[in-house]
Order: C-alpha cells, then sequence, then structure tokens
C-alpha cells in the first residue's frame, strides 16, 4: 500500500486560524502562575459559569500526575470527554512555551471528538514566574497570582506579570490573614503591566470568577468576529 | 544538500516532543538498573545497539524512499509492547508536525494524511531527513543519536546526575555510534532492494517489558 498525495483535507501544522475543512477552530486560551495559585480552580469555576452557553473543553499539562485532570473529572465541571491530560516530562513550561507539538495534538483531537468547539482552556502545571505559553499554541493568556505567595510578586514582575493578556490576584479572602496589602499588590500590577488588565478575586466570594468570565467571553467575541 | 541541516534536526531542542519521553530510563532507575554514570552508560549501550539500531535502519530506509506504510508494519512488527507502539506512533505525529513546519514537502502532507495519528518516529525520521536534503547515513545518525541522548538527559533529571557525566557517556559511545550506524545504512540499502525483511530485528526484552509496567503507574514524570 503506498500513500496517497493527492487528497486535500491535509492536518493543520500550527495556530492556523481555520480547520482543514475551513471552519474556524476555538479560540485557545492559556493559564498559568506558580504552584497553588488557583489555575485549577479557576478553570472549573470557568467551566461551570461558561459551559451552558458555550462549547468549550479542557487541556492540563501536569508535572507527573494527572491531578489537575482528575480534580476536573471529580468535579464533574465537564463531561470526561472534554477534559486531556498532557504528559509533559516534568517540564510544563517546555510542553507549553518551547515545544507545543503535544498540546496542538491534544487541542485538536478534541474539536475532532467533540467538536465544533467556541473555546479550549489550556492550564500548565504550577511552573515559575518566567513560564509563558507560545503563541502558537494559545491565542491569549492568563497569569494567575495569589495574594498568599507574597505581595511583592507583582512588583518584582516577569513575563508571566508583565506580559499576560489578564493577570488574576487570586484568593482575595486570605489578605487579611497573610498580611498582604491588596491596593498595593494593584498599584504594582498596574506599573507593571500599564493598559493590561488585572483582576483580583476569590474564589470563595460572591462574584467568584465572573470578572475572568466576562473577559473569556470578550475575548471569544472579538475572535469570532476577526476569524 | 546542506549538512547544517543534521544540526537542526538532531538538535535536543528540535520541538517534536522528545523532552516528555525518557527512552526507559524512568522505569530502569526506579528498577534500580540505573543508579549512576556507569549504569548509563551499559543502558545507553544495550539500546544503542537493539531498539537503536532498529530505529537507524528504519530511517535510513525512510531516507532512501522506501515505502513509508511498508516501513511503518515493518517498525510494528519489531515493537511487541503496546506501549512502546503507541509512543512511538505519538511521536512520530509530532515530528511530522514540526517537520511539515520546517521542511514543507508534499511527500510529508502525504504521510500526515495517510497516518493521522502517527506514523513509527524512525520513519518519518527517515521521511523528515529527506525533506531536509540529508541522506540515509544522517538519517541513521539522527535516530542512533536519539536513541542514546534521550535516556541520558532524562536521567540527569530522574537522579539529579552531574550533566558532564552524562555527557561524557554519550561522547564514550560514539565510536558504537559510527559502526551502528554503517550496520544500519547497509541494511536499509539492502531493504531499498529486497523489501524490509532485510531491515534489523533485535530486539531488548527488558525495555519492552519495563515499558509495559511504566505505562501502568499512576505517577510518573516521563510518558515513556
Ligand atoms: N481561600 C481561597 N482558596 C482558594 C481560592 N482559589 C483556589 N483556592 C484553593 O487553593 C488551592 C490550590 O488551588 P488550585 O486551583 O489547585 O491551584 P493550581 O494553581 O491549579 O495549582 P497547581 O496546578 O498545583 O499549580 C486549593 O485548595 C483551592 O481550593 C480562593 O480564591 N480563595
Ligand atoms: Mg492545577
Amino acid at each position: 500500500m503506498h500513500l496517497d498525495h493527492s487528497h486535500p483535507a491535509t492536518p493543520a501544522v500550527s495556530a492556523d486560524a481555520h480547520r482543514p475543512d475551513g471552519a474556524r477552530r476555538a479560540i485557545r486560551i492559556g493559564l498559568g502562575g506558580p504552584v497553588g495559585s488557583g489555575k485549577t480552580a479557576t478553570v472549573a469555576a470557568l467551566c461551570r459559569a461558561l459551559r451552558d452557553e458555550l462549547s468549550l473543553a479542557v487541556v492540563t499539562n501536569d508535572i507527573y500526575t494527572r491531578e489537575d485532570a482528575e480534580f476536573l473529572l471529580r468535579e464533574a465541571v465537564l463531561p470526561p470527554e472534554r477534559i486531556t491530560a498532557v504528559e509533559t516530562g516534568a517540564c510544563p513550561h517546555t510542553a507549553i512555551r518551547d515545544d507545543i507539538s503535544a498540546n496542538l495534538e491534544a487541542v485538536e483531537d478534541l474539536e475532532d471528538a467533540v467538536g465544533p468547539l467556541d473555546l479550549i482552556l489550556l492550564e500548565s502545571g504550577g511552573d515559575n514566574l518566567t513560564a509563558t505559553f507560545s503563541k502558537g499554541l494559545v491565542d491569549a493568556q492568563v497569569f494567575v497570582i495569589d495574594v498568599a505567595g507574597g505581595d511583592d510578586i507583582p512588583r518584582k514582575g516577569g513575563p508571566g506579570v508583565t506580559t499576560a493578556d489578564l493577570l488574576v490576584v487570586n484568593k482575595t479572602d486570605l489578605a487579611p490573614y497573610v498580611g498582604s496589602d491588596l491596593a498595593r499588590m494593584a498599584a504594582d500590577a498596574k506599573a507593571a503591566r500599564g493598559e493590561l488588565p488585572v483582576v483580583l478575586q476569590s474564589l470563595r466570594g460572591e462574584a467568584g470568577v465572573a470578572d475572568v468570565a466576562d473577559w473569556v467571553r470578550a475575548r471569544l467575541a472579538a475572535w469570532t468576529a476577526r476569524a | 544538500m546542506t549538512k547544517a541541516a543534521l544540526l537542526v534536526l538532531a538538535d535536543g531542542r528540535f520541538p517534536a516532543g522528545g523532552h516528555a519521553h525518557s527512552g526507559g530510563a524512568e522505569a530502569a532507575v526506579r528498577a534500580g538498573r540505573i543508579t549512576g554514570a556507569a549504569d548509563l552508560a551499559d543502558f545507553c549501550r544495550g539500546r544503542l545497539h537493539t531498539a537503536g539500531l532498529v530505529a537507524a535502519a528504519l530511517a535510513g530506509a525512510a531516507a532512501l524512499g522506501c515505502d513509508p506504510v511498508e516501513l511503518d508494519a515493518a517498525a510494528d512488527a519489531r515493537t511487541p509492547s503496546p506501549a512502546l507502539r503507541l509512543a512511538a506512533r505519538k511521536l512520530g505525529r509530532q515530528l511530522v508536525r514540526a517537520a511539515r513546519a520546517t521542511w514543507p514537502t508534499p511527500e510529508l502532507d502525504a504521510l500526515a494524511r495517510g497516518f493521522p495519528k502517527g506514523a513509527h518516529q524512525p520513519v518519518v525520521l527517515g521521511l523528515t531527513a529527506r525533506a531536509a536534503g540529508l541522506g540515509p547515513e544522517e538519517a541513521a545518525y539522527c535516530a542512533a543519536y536519539e536513541s542514546v541522548s534521550g535516556p541520558a538527559t532524562a536521567t540527569v533529571r530522574l537522579l539529579s546526575l552531574d550533566p558532564f557525566d552524562a555527557t561524557a557517556v554519550l561522547a564514550r559511545l560514539a565510536p558504537e555510534l559510527d559502526q551502528v550506524v554503517e550496520r544500519a545504512v547497509a541494511a536499509a540499502r539492502r531493504a531499498a532492494l529486497d523489501g524490509p525483511g532485510a531491515l534489523p530485528a533485535c530486539s531488548a526484552p527488558l525495555l519492552e517489558i519495563a515499558a509495559e509496567a511504566h505505562a501502568a503507574w499512576p505517577v510518573r514524570l516521563f510518558a515513556s
């Protein structure tokens, strides 16, 4: 048997806005940030907030377990076929930035299996302050830090804090207990980021993930209008 | 043909997914078979002359223009462990993506269409070398080198092994790499005339068995 050299629908290579069949692909939004800052909790809350209005799926990049994927499965935020775990060889930052091939496979397989999709959220396992997503993989990225990690993180900056399309300062409910100064964190973030948006949130509070969900809706609207 | 293309393709940072695989080193470390640089050298030597030789011959044959569908079947027949077949196909799929972005050719497009879930990585590697204007020898060098550089890099992470020691292990293996490549290319040339039956079929049973066990671990650092 030989390979057919004439067939038209060749699989996509990278961040092409359209699928091989010409349809628009889902917008891909990455969530990164230090260990335990609340990325998975934010993903779970976004799924609950958006799943009735959008068709969505999640890719997790765990360090060495399937824990993030399993948490989302346990919480039943989405049907299991909409959640995929990528193995990263203990290096999430490599899998989301330097060698994105496994993640591209995962997002394409999700679109094939459960598409058409409007939105794919990609979580990077907690890594370090320099971990950012490749533009070949995601269309926008959210960097999640928390008040308990120290209120000088926005001041120290780093590519995640300064360049992410959205900075989330999570766990504001804990600020009084860990002695973090929210006003200072907000001011430092503003200084480091200029016009780029910042959301302060507590997933334990009433508003929860509402601001981030609104930001996602706006990004999706812009993506749909463009592509 | 440009020789420098070989450097691009053989670079450990070539973005084709290799970083998430240990080439059996994670299972060997857990089993106590790799505890330091000396064991790593033994492990790599064993892998080079078995899985490495087979991969190099497959890559060489693909670079010579042998039918990739037949070569892929030959790779399956030489890979008893389903877990290793799956890993090889995943890596093949990732490599074909990187290759099509780097050295686009109709042949690579056809391969991506013919194997939507991936062909065996050494076959893809040979076709990638071909697309890059390289010959069977260069393809075989890439495959043989990857067969030992993967476990060496992974062991640095797994055991916090001194990276200088791991690199020295690879350097000491260089003369044997030359020999393996020579054998692999000779076999690839025979396969081009007589079919894939002429390719070597030397497997490493412990690598296959350990790969099956490793794939079932609930917690692991590497995908294979
Ligand atoms: N008090 C409080 N706890 C939160 C909030 N958001 C998340 N948490 C808790 O913080 C812990 C870590 O949250 P995760 O969502 O697992 O953090 P993560 O960033 O995904 O962690 P890694 O993936 O391990 O890097 C969990 O126990 C969450 O319940 C919040 O807004 N307030
Ligand atoms: Mg998480």
